[in-house]
């Protein structure tokens, strides 16, 4: 380690795997400690490259690799110890800059991210495009110095408090359409933006609708090269599975008691905010036993049967998950099994709902606190359907799996042509 | 628990499927399949001796190799995809089983070598009225006679009987529910091949009169259950094998059949079928792995073999019935090989067990 990020220790020490739990050990010693405000803490952590040890060294990390990164997280874990910020899109932000963004852009806005000073929300998805992203129609124009937004995005999570969005625009209506997007960061506090928060069917409001009239975006803040705003979006979307994964609560940081982890399960709290439908979203098969059993209907041979297949099914899943798991600990490339988990929760959503449907009989036409288990069971069955859309629908899972894994030809295309003539919905 | 294949074994599953590849094509099912025997010898032989397949489960000091559930579920998936003639499920897996599971040193000492080096060829003969073995259903009765048994009784689905030189039969003794063992070569012994859907498997019925038998373990102490689990797995691998056949076999005619003027592949109507069937023959391989790995670690047997029957047998007969839909009108056809796979598919769902059969066996062993 040189001397020029984090010298705690002495010159010429070389960190190794084994001395890198050691160190973080040390530092945190000597560093952290419960007395200090969240902002305050997290400074630090940015200043010694602690907060994101895997990150380079010259952009506020050590540059260590993916396990000893672990290692490091284990070590906070240990001490009690809060990390950098990485709830909501924060990370998928960070992941995008770090590749695609210039020197300056890296400097004014990784520091925010890790700190948590300043929140992100991500501009992809439209009433038009939603499985065609590259399909945007939300257009950025040249003026002057700055480009002139209009147009509208949607399942815009955490917008309304955001501070920045990550923006793909279309730039060039001549060119075919992957070719004329170009990718922005825009400051969500400005007139031009407005944010509506959406409501869905199962009565949360997850996610936001933001309209666009004339915003205004510096060119400085243009990343990447202009009309080359696909690949960063690849890029992004390409981190978006992995960034929810990223937990450092494995201390039981969120029972502590302190300022300062006060402040942290605040973070927490509006960050996870939205997601808390998300586990009957999945079905939750972990309840259907229980419910068979409380209702009587576990005796019921028919719905035996049901609850049978779905218990299979569930942990067919997961053993497929750790198949591939195992695969990729071992080195070997990937197989089928680790592209099909999105399409096997599908199913199994869609499952569990039937069945607690049975399970449930007559009460699953009621909803709220005086309905089986205080509405989970209701808010299950008006959940599931979300499952399959998010995050990429079933048919887009399908062919995703029928082309790279299966080998199968794609559809022919109709939005080859320069984008202004591709048929496209009406506004 | 580990998920992945060892090397060894990976090698192991090479060999095994250059073995079947070169000896078990499907002009070669086709011609056994149709000769009452059912198999070659020279290539039972080639299993026996070269590879040492027969004795695959049975341990070394019986003359066997000393494998388990992982290593007979590599064979077993690569049996199943090429359909090879061979009465390796009755002798190898489910005669061998009972005799580990329930025999005496003395009758593994006597029984196993000649099934590990093929010298001898034995099946099991449990079902009275169907293939599902409910114990109670057992109604053949074993008398005691001096220093040997009397069995009378009739027993159906026993497979590859007619090849076999003794049958491992279950049997109600005075002590309760027993195995024996049977010569087949016994004039009071009658055995009546059936005429069988699936023609790549033989199934027979033995009618006992009187037939002289021994006992095999402890009289009145017969474990079926283990027996049960292990032939299941089995069974189960065979049949992601023949549904992985049937998936490659639909992508490969899909991607070649030209109308409307593409490739039929390339419609999403099919695309997506074929991602719906990848993912169910996933999930099947992934439980009976998992079988595998509980029947060798002793864990939660039952719940995790009926797991794996069920799995497999809805899995092999959709993707047999979705491999028929996509080839359209050839399909249908006997000169198509698609049906070979279909009716191994539907007689292994039902042999052992149907899938709802074995959800509810799945079900009352994990306490549901």
């Amino acid at each position: 380690m040189n001397t020029e990020s984090a010298c705690y220790w002495p010159a010429g020490y070389k960190m190794t795997e084994n001395n890198i739990k050691e160190n973080a050990q040390a530092w945190l010693e000597k560093n952290w400690s419960i007395d200090l405000s969240l902002l305050a803490w997290r400074t630090q952590l940015l200043e010694s490259g602690w907060g994101v040890p895997s990150w380079p060294k010259e952009y506020f990390g050590l540059g260590l690799s993916q396990s000893e990164s672990s290692d490091v997280d284990e070590v906070f874990a240990e001490m009690g110890a809060i990390g950098a910020a990485h709830s909501g899109v924060r990370m998928l932000a960070a992941a995008t800059l770090l590749e695609h963004a210039n020197d300056s852009q890296k400097h004014r806005y990784l520091p925010g991210i890790i700190t948590g000073a300043e929140a992100w929300c991500q501009l992809f998805s439209e009433p038009g495009s939603g499985s065609d992203l590259a399909g945007a129609t939300t257009k950025a124009e040249r003026e002057g110095d700055e480009w002139i937004v209009n147009g509208q995005k949607v399942w815009t999570t955490s917008a309304h408090h955001a501070d920045f969005g990550l923006l793909l625009a279309r730039t060039n209506w001549d060119k075919p359409k992957h070719q004329g997007l170009t990718f922005f960061v825009l400051d969500m506090r400005q007139p031009g933006v407005e944010v509506r928060q959406l409501k869905q069917m199962n009565g949360h409001a997850s996610f936001n609708e933001v309209f666009f009239t004339d915003a205004r975006i510096p060119h400085q803040n243009l990343v990447g090269t202009e009309e080359n705003g696909w690949p960063v979006a690849i890029t992004t979307l390409a981190h978006e599975r992995r960034s929810f994964d990223r937990n450092r609560d494995g201390g039981g940081i969120m029972k502590k008691t302190g300022p300062i982890y006060d402040e942290y399960r605040k973070e927490i709290e509006v960050a996870n905010e939205p997601y808390r439908w998300y586990p009957q979203r999945a079905g939750r098969v972990d309840l259907i036993v229980e419910r068979a059993r409380q209702t009587g209907s576990i005796k019921d041979p028919v719905i035996r049967q049901e609850i049978a297949k779905l218990l299979m099914l569930s942990e067919s899943a997961q053993w497929t998950a750790a198949r591939a798991r195992a695969a990729q600990r071992a080195g070997k490339p990937q197989g089928p099994e680790g592209s099909l988990g999105k399409l096997a929760a599908s199913n199994i959503a869609r499952m569990a709902s039937k069945v607690h449907t049975m399970i449930t009989g007559s009460d699953a036409m009621l909803t709220g606190e005086n309905s089986p288990m205080e509405g989970v069971i209701a808010e299950i069955l008006v959940s599931v359907p979300a499952v399959s859309i998010a995050g990429g629908t079933d048919e887009i899972q399908k062919n995703i799996i029928a082309e790279r894994v299966l080998e199968m030809p794609k559809e022919t295309r109709f939005d080859n042509g320069p984008f202004k003539d591709v048929p496209r919905n009406q506004a | 628990m580990e998920f992945a294949f060892t090397e060894d074994q990976e090698a192991f599953r090479d060999s095994v499927k250059r073995f079947v590849d070169e000896k078990s094509t499907t002009s070669d099912v086709r011609r056994l399949m149709a000769t009452e025997k059912g198999y070659d010898e020279n290539v039972w032989k080639t299993l026996s001796n070269e590879l040492a397949l027969t004795g695959l489960i049975i341990p070394e000091e019986f003359g066997g190799a000393g494998f388990g559930a992982i290593e007979l579920g590599i064979v077993m998936e690569q049996f199943g995809r090429s359909l090879i003639c061979a009465p390796y499920l009755s002798s190898s897996v489910m005669a061998a089983s009972a005799l580990l599971v329930n025999g005496n040193d003395d009758n593994r000492h006597a029984w196993l070598p000649s099934i590990a080096d093929g010298t001898r060829k034995a099946t099991l003969a449990v079902s009275e009225q169907s293939g599902w073995w409910d114990t109670k259903e057992i109604k053949a009765q074993a008398i005691k006679n001096q220093d040997e048994y009397l069995i009378s009784g009739g027993k159906r689905f026993v497979v590859d009987a007619h090849v076999s030189d003794f049958l491992i039969v279950a049997a109600q003794s005075e002590a309760g529910l027993s195995l024996f063992i049977v010569d087949t070569k016994d004039d009071q012994v009658a055995i009546q091949l059936e005429q069988g859907m699936d023609e790549t498997r033989k199934i027979c019925t033995v009618d006992l009169d009187n037939a002289s038998a021994q006992t095999l373990g402890n009289e009145g102490e017969a474990d079926l259950e283990d027996v049960l689990n292990i032939s299941s797995v089995a069974l189960a691998h065979e049949m992601v094998g023949g549904a992985q056949k049937m998936l490659d076999s639909a992508i490969e005619y899909t991607k070649l059949r030209v109308q409307f003027g593409r490739s039929i592949s390339s419609f999403q109507a099919i695309k997506h079928r074929l991602a719906d069937l990848l993912l169910e023959v996933e999930l099947a391989k992934s439980a009976c792995y998992h079988a595998a790995y509980a029947i060798d670690h002793q864990e939660n047997r039952s719940q995790a073999a009926s797991h794996a029957k069920a799995q497999a047998s809805e899995a092999y007969t959709n993707t047999a019935i979705q491999c028929i839909q996509l080839h359209g009108g050839v399909g249908f056809t006997w000169e198509n090989d698609t049906h070979l796979w279909f009716k191994r598919a539907k007689s292994s769902e039902v042999f052992l067990g149907a899938p709802h059969e074995h959800r509810e066996r799945m079900l009352l062993a994990s306490g549901i």
